[in-house]
C-alpha cells in the first residue's frame, strides 16, 4: 500500500497539521510516511499545501506530480490540483467558498461541508480533523488507535485535552462526507 | 534522551544528532532553508543537559572562525548554514583543513548563484567537492536522501572529521531539510572528558604537559618546501578516504540496461522515475554516491562495463556529471539532466530525459 496525498488550503486552516497528524498516526502504525510542505514564498502568498505519502516500503521521491488523493480546502487549491490526481483517483473538497465545481470526469469526487459545520457546531478550530475524518472515512489507511496515538505524538502536551474535541471531529467528518461522482 | 523512534524534519534531525553525539559546540547564523537546526537547538537547551555550547555568531565569518578556534582545542565543534552562508565560510573551510582540524558543517542547498533563491537546489557540489576555498585541499562530503541519514550522518561524520582530522560537509538541501520523516534516535553518546580529549586529539591546544613540546595549529608555513611535503601528506590522506571511505548505494543494478547517477534528493526522485520505468519494462537502476568525495569512482567504472547509458540527475546545470564522466571514460554514452534555481524536477520529467536522451 501507498498513498500519496495533497492537502491545500489557505494558511491557518490547518493543512499543515492535518498532515502532520496523518504521518505521525502512520509512524504509530509502523508505516513508512513523508511529510512535505510547501516553504518560502508560496507559502507566505497565503496559500498552504503539504504532500503526504503512507506506505508499507520506502518511500522514493518526496516531490511528486501526481496523486491518490488531493483534498482541497479553497478555489485557488482545487484549481491548481484537480488536474493532478491520477486517473482512478480521489477528490475531496470543501463547497464552502466554491464557485466553479471540478470537472473532470475520470475520478472520484466527495464533498465534505466542514467549514459550514464546524462553525454551525462552534469547533471552527477543529475544522481540519472533521476534513481528516471524511479521508480516512474513505480511505482507511490508517487504524483509529493509531490516530489517537498521533494525535498524542503530535500535539504538545499541554492540549493533550483536546485530544477527544479532535476525535470527535474526525467521527463528524465520517459522517458528513457525501459522493458527487463515484466511478 | 534514549532510543526513541520520531516524526522530525531533516534540520531538526541534524540538530538532535548534534546533541546526541556529543558535540561540544555549535557556532551559527541563521539562513533559510536550515534556520530550524539552531532554533531546534535553542530550544532543546543542551547546555543545561549535555554541556553543549549553542552560540548565534554575528556572520558566518564568525561562526566559521568560532568552529576553527572550538576545534584547534580538540573539541567537536560544528556548524551549518545555506550556499550563502557557505560561500562566506569558504576561507574559513580552506584553513581548518590547511591546520588539519576536524569538524562538521552541514550545507543546506539553495538555488544560486549569489542570494538566488530560498528552494532548494544542488547547484554547490563544485564548491563542495572542488575546492570552494583555495589551495589544494578537500572535504569529506557526504550527502544524506533521508531525514534518518541526515541524523545517522552526523555520528558519521565525527568519527570521520577525527580519523582524518579533516572537516566533513553534509551537503543537503532544502527538500531534505524541510520535510519530515521519521527517525530512529540514538542513545546518547556522552561528550568527551578532558581525559578522553587529550586522548583522541593529543595535537589540540588543550594545554601543554611537560613531556612535550607545545602544539601549534596554524595552516601558515613559509618555507615552501616544508609545504611541500605538508601537502603530500594531505594528498595521502585524500587517496585513504579514497580507499576506505567511500560510499555508495545501488538499487535494480544487478540487471540494468540503463542507470541513473544521482544523489541527495535528486536520487529520491530517480527512486520513482526507475519504478515507473521497471512498470514499463525497462531496466533501469540507480547509482547513488553517498559520498561525494571521495566519488564511487570504482563503482562508476565498473557499472560503465556492463550498462548501456548512464543518466546524471541533479537539480544543478550539471556538476557531478562530470566526475561521472571522467570515472568511466566516457565508456558509454553519459548525459546530464537538471532543473535548477529552486525548481524541483518530477519522476515524470526525469525518466522522459532518460528515454530521449538515453535509451533513444
Amino acid at each position: 500500500m501507498t498513498e500519496e496525498i495533497i492537502i491545500a488550503g489557505f494558511g491557518g486552516q490547518g493543512v499543515l497539521s492535518m498532515g502532520k497528524i496523518l504521518a505521525y498516526s502512520g509512524v504509530m502504525e509502523d508505516k513508512e510516511v513523508l511529510w512535505m510542505p510547501s516553504y518560502g514564498p508560496e507559502q507566505r502568498g497565503g496559500t498552504a499545501n503539504v504532500t503526504v505519502i503512507v506506505s508499507d516500503e520506502r518511500i522514493s521521491s518526496p516531490i511528486i506530480s501526481k496523486f491518490d488523493t488531493a483534498i482541497v480546502l479553497n478555489q485557488q487549491s482545487l484549481d491548481k490540483f484537480e488536474s493532478s490526481v491520477k486517473p482512478g483517483g480521489l477528490l475531496i473538497y470543501d463547497p464552502n467558498g466554491i464557485t466553479h465545481e471540478p470537472t473532470r470526469k475520470d475520478i472520484n469526487i466527495y464533498k465534505i461541508p466542514a467549514t459550514e459545520k464546524a462553525q454551525e457546531m462552534g469547533i471552527s478550530k477543529v475544522f481540519n480533523m472533521v476534513v481528516l475524518g471524511g479521508f480516512l472515512k474513505l480511505k482507511p489507511i490508517v487504524g483509529s488507535e493509531f490516530i489517537h496515538k498521533g494525535l498524542e505524538k503530535s500535539l504538545p502536551e499541554r492540549h493533550h485535552n483536546l485530544i477527544p474535541q479532535n476525535e470527535q471531529a474526525i467521527e463528524l467528518g465520517k459522517g458528513l462526507i457525501e459522493p458527487v461522482q463515484v466511478l | 534522551m534514549a532510543k526513541e523512534l520520531k516524526l522530525m524534519k531533516g534540520n531538526e534531525a541534524i540538530a538532535r544528532a548534534m546533541i546526541a553525539s556529543g558535540t561540544d559546540g555549535y557556532f551559527g547564523y541563521p539562513i533559510t532553508p536550515q534556520s530550524e537546526v539552531m532554533e531546534t537547538l535553542m530550544a532543546e537547551k543542551p547546555w543545561e543537559t549535555t554541556g553543549m555550547v549553542v552560540l548565534q555568531a554575528e556572520s558566518e565569518l564568525a561562526s566559521i572562525n568560532m568552529v576553527y578556534g572550538g576545534a584547534a582545542t580538540g573539541k567537536k565543534v560544528a556548524t551549518s548554514s545555506s550556499s550563502p552562508g557557505i560561500s562566506l565560510m569558504c576561507e574559513g573551510l580552506t584553513y581548518l583543513a590547511g591546520a588539519e582540524i576536524p569538524c562538521v558543517v552541514m550545507n543546506a542547498m539553495r538555488g544560486g548563484p549569489g542570494l538566488g533563491t530560498i528552494q532548494p537546489a544542488q547547484s554547490d557540489y563544485f564548491q563542495s567537492t572542488k575546492g570552494g576555498g583555495h589551495g589544494d585541499y578537500q572535504l569529506y562530503v557526504m550527502a544524506p536522501a533521508s531525514v534518518q541519514e541526515m541524523y545517522d550522518f552526523v555520528f558519521d561524520a565525527w568519527d570521520i572529521a577525527f580519523k582524518y582530522r579533516n572537516p566533513v560537509l553534509i551537503l543537503t538541501d532544502g527538500a531534505i531539510g524541510q520535510c519530515m520523516e521519521k527517525c530512529y534516535t540514538r542513545d546518547y553518546v556522552p561528550r568527551w572528558t578532558d581525559e578522553e580529549r587529550k586522548e583522541k586529539a593529543p595535537w589540540g591546544t588543550w594545554g601543554k604537559p611537560a613531556n612535550r613540546e607545545r602544539n601549534i595549529i596554524t595552516s601558515l608555513e613559509l618555507e615552501s618546501s616544508r609545504q611541500e611535503v605538508f601537502n603530500q601528506k594531505l594528498q595521502k590522506k585524500y587517496a585513504q578516504m579514497k580507499e576506505e571511505d567511500v560510499r555508495y548505494e545501488m538499487l535494480n543494478c544487478e540487471d540494468a540496461d540503463y542507470v541513473f547517477v544521482a544523489y541527495g534528493t535528486s536520487s529520491r526522485i530517480c527512486m520513482k522515475s526507475m519504478q515507473i520505468a521497471r512498470e514499463k519494462g525497462l531496466k533501469v537502476g540507480l547509482l547513488r554516491p553517498i559520498t561525494l568525495y571521495p566519488f564511487p569512482t570504482k563503482q562508476v567504472a565498473e557499472l560503465a562495463k556492463r550498462v548501456k547509458g548512464m543518466l546524471c540527475v541533479e537539480m544543478s546545470a550539471g556538476q557531478m556529471v562530470e566526475d561521472v564522466k571522467l570515472a568511466s571514460n566516457c565508456q558509454i554514452p553519459i548525459e546530464h539532466y537538471g532543473r535548477f534555481g529552486g525548481i524541483i524536477p518530477t519522476p515524470e520529467e526525469v525518466l522522459e530525459a532518460m528515454e530521449q536522451k538515453i535509451i533513444k
